[in-house]
């Protein structure tokens, strides 16, 4: 007995003794949170952008959250709308799958303009995953996911305020209030406006280098969390009206609309949402659990460009319903479920009515293994049937492997699938001069195929400790196959001189993006950050006049961000810096050769850079200010717009845009919250 | 006294054919489990996952503190300790063999008399 109480002494002052150790062994370092968060332990090659992240560029939407971002290359579409496109691998947004909150969001009839439909403000937090994705979502994602998360209503701060205003004379306004119902219930409203009230046109061609603009854009969610019982919900309602008018100074749509008095554009887009989402934890399982989405929206966009009309409607209903749970342990896990999507487009370009109805339902499984420590693969499957891309089976299988310490090693591949919704994706085409002309007849989207592609993907990473800083180096390789695609040819001659088109057909041959992307970032200094990326893309189509790499696409890239704060004071005072660089190659120009010489333009841009900045002064945890500029360098393109002198001449095109319009931009805003 | 030693016998049965008839699937249990680092770490939780009807287990370095849930349908909580103290890692209950003890990387090497 008595020996047993002495082991047990013992033991329990060994434990002790470890324990001590242990409070002296761990010293715990508290480092600022970083904005871009890459995970070594997760499968897929997912950057994480924090709200941190997104406070660097506060200007003003999702399409314009990318720009302190190596992952995605940020692009302007035309010479008008100052729309911003994004690109991934070298492809562009319809090649993305663009989620919120994992409801497909951005897609069909919203491709162009649909990323500058979500205020800033909003957004909690980004997930952009390189490669093929999960098959949770869907079979259409082809170089990438991207999910927006926005700010949940449980543990938003009651009020917050933000005010911007720049020297393009955009003004925004953002109100977030946020509300507990109950102790389970919360909800939140969101209240954004903007507007741009000046007409400016800074390289005189006698065309608005912004549109005039105005949006309104409500949101209004409820959130209900039962931490009890397992269950979660959300329920949104979201309402958007989106105004927008280009083209001369001059034109007044109310005299000038439909004639040739003057070229100009309006596009007026109204969007309405209601989505709903039910979860549920088992009770002493955490690891099953299921969810239920249902997302219902209808987005309508009338549009004129100068003479040609553009009007789309677009009705979806998506549903989801996701089971997850684990096979034996949790070292292997599995989601499955079903997805049902239903599109009604009434879609009508100029007097030619394309309306159509689309649906598909699908089923998935995904499984997971994760050994804990260096290895976890995610392999994944779906079966769809849609009434036009027919029924097929979409793979994807991601893995990582550390190898060694603070390495990591991640290879992708999958399938993926789509229509291609040629007019809505290419709707900066429409102010030109160009016709349409679809060549094939027998497909059933438009008289065309579905693309299918293949992307695989192999990266690697390793962090490192240089003069004593954090720092990492690692690159990225990608391989997008196209084994059917819809080419859109800006390049083929048109039959009649002094004409120009458009074309679409199915791909004859072989199209491909490769692109190789080298990260370098370390900590410089104390609180002084930079990340360096070098791009490289290869992207080629065989178009009917023969291969050619993809236009208004750079080969060499460079992106190169630093970052600097000072220390927080006791007050919550504190300063903080913000540059990013972006030098792009020389691009490739669709062809202009047919023009008359005043008309034409290279084969190739010249290559440029961008600068921005941004300095954030924080008064207090509720109070800061932010100054910034975009483009302090002055960059232009000569001649944005070809034939600006006879918008409605034979050579007029705005679409052939590879440098900003608008030259240096700066703003300043304020965010205000209580807490 | 008879009696009643025959009674508490008698209780102690009954309790544990209770006990048997109603097995937890999804039991949840909280050990202690020597180690230092994340090393150990993955060695503790690969030696639990071993067992088969562990559905989950994580060690937490800090604490020390090892939550598994079984089944116990398939398995107890004596049996995690067993595996966990055949790859040399002490759990309050059980202590590892000097010879699996010995086996341990550098950094696992916890102190023990």
């Amino acid at each position: 007995m008595k020996k047993q109480i002495s082991i047990l002494l013992l033991s329990l002052l060994c434990v002790f003794v470890s324990y001590s150790q242990d409070t002296l062994k761990v010293v715990k370092v508290v480092s600022k949170s970083k904005g871009l968060q890459k995970s070594s332990k997760i499968t897929a090659n997912t950057t994480l952008v924090t709200s941190k992240e997104l406070l660097k560029a506060a200007c003003c939407n999702l399409a314009e959250s990318f720009e302190t971002n190596p992952s995605i290359d940020v692009n302007f579409s035309d010479a008008l709308t100052g729309t911003k496109q994004i690109k991934m691998l070298g492809l562009t947004s319809p090649y993305l799958m663009i989620d919120e909150e994992n409801i497909p969001s951005v897609r069909g009839a919203s491709q162009a303009y649909g990323l500058s439909f979500t205020p800033g403000t909003w957004i909690e937090s980004i997930q952009i995953t390189k490669g093929a994705g999960s098959v949770v979502n869907g079979y259409e994602s082809i170089s990438g996911q991207i999910n927006t998360e926005l700010i949940k209503p449980i543990n938003n701060i009651p009020f917050f305020l933000n005010a911007y205003g720049s020297s393009d004379s955009r003004f925004e306004l953002n109100t977030h209030f946020n509300a507990k119902l109950s102790d389970k219930w919360s909800s939140a409203l969101f209240v954004h406006g903007n507007a741009r009230t000046a007409k400016k046109d800074m390289n005189d061609d006698g065309f608005l280098d912004n549109p005039l603009a105005k949006q309104v854009n409500i949101l209004n969610r409820y959130q209900y969390y039962n931490a009890e019982k397992g269950w979660v919900s959300f329920i949104n309602f979201r309402y958007m009206n989106d105004k927008k008018q280009t083209g001369e100074t001059d034109f007044d749509p109310n005299k000038d609309k439909g004639t040739t008095n003057f070229w100009g554009s309006e596009i007026n887009t109204e969007r309405f949402d209601v989505s709903s989402k039910v979860g549920y934890v088992f009770k002493d399982m955490p690891y099953q659990s299921f969810g239920f989405q249902n997302a219902f929206n209808s987005h309508n966009q009338d549009s004129y460009y100068g003479l040609n009309q553009y009007n789309i409607k677009q009705t979806s209903f998506y549903s989801n319903l996701i089971f997850n749970s684990i096979i034996n342990n949790t070292m292997h896990k599995f989601a499955t479920g079903l997805n049902f999507t239903y599109d009604k487009y009434q879609e009508f370009v100029n007097v030619n009515d394309y309306s159509r109805i689309d649906n598909s339902i699908g089923a998935f499984f995904e499984y997971t293994y994760d050994n804990d420590s260096n290895f976890s693969l995610v392999a994944g499957g779906r079966v769809d049937n849609h009434n036009r891309l027919g029924t097929f089976f979409t793979p994807r299988l991601h893995i990582r492997y550390n190898p060694w310490e603070k390495a990591t090693l991640r290879v992708s591949a999958g399938r993926g699938k789509r229509s291609a919704n040629i007019f809505a994706e290419n709707q900066s085409l429409f102010a030109s001069s160009r016709t349409f002309d679809v060549l094939n007849t027998s497909g059933k989207i438009y008289g065309l195929d579905p693309e299918i592609a293949w992307n695989y993907g192999l990266s690697f990473n390793q962090k490192f400790r240089l003069f004593g800083r954090n720092s990492d180096l690692g690159f990225d390789f990608y391989k997008t196959d196209f084994t059917k695609q819809v080419v859109v040819d800006l390049y083929t001659a048109p039959a009649i001189p002094g004409t120009h088109q458009v074309l679409f057909y199915n791909l004859n041959g072989k199209s491909f993006a490769n692109s190789l992307q080298i990260d370098f970032n370390v900590e410089l200094v104390k609180h002084l950050d930079i990340r360096t990326a070098y791009k490289y893309y290869d992207i080629q189509t065989d178009y009917l006049s023969g291969k050619s790499e993809r236009p208004l696409q750079a080969k060499h890239r460079f992106f190169a961000n630093l970052g600097y704060e000072t220390h927080i004071t006791d007050k919550g005072k504190q300063w903080k810096f913000d540059f990013t660089y972006n030098w792009m190659g020389q691009q490739k120009l669709p062809e202009t050769a047919s023009n008359p010489v005043e008309d034409r333009l290279p084969v190739y841009s010249p290559s440029y850079s961008l600068m921005n900045f941004q300095i954030t002064r924080t008064f207090s945890s509720t109070f800061e200010m932010y100054f910034g500029g975009e483009n302090v360098g002055n960059y232009k393109q000569e001649k944005a717009i070809l034939g600006s002198e006879n918008p409605f001449g034979s050579t007029f095109d705005a679409s052939i845009v590879y440098a900003p319009v608008f030259g240096q931009m700066y703003y300043a805003g304020l965010r205000f919250k209580i807490k | 006294m008879k009696n009643l030693f025959l009674g508490m016998m008698l209780l102690v049965v009954t309790l544990s054919v209770q006990a048997q008839t109603k097995k937890n699937k999804n039991a949840k249990y909280t050990i202690e489990v020597n180690g230092n680092c994340e090393q150990c770490q993955n060695r503790i939780q690969k030696a639990a996952f071993s067992v088969s009807g562990v559905k989950m287990a994580s060690w937490d370095i800090d604490s020390h503190k090892l939550n598994v849930t079984i089944n116990e349908e398939k398995t107890s909580i004596k049996a995690v300790e067993v595996a966990i103290a055949k790859v040399g890692h002490d759990t309050k209950e059980l202590k590892a063999s000097k010879e699996s003890y010995a086996k341990l990387p550098g950094c696992c090497q916890y102190d023990r008399w």
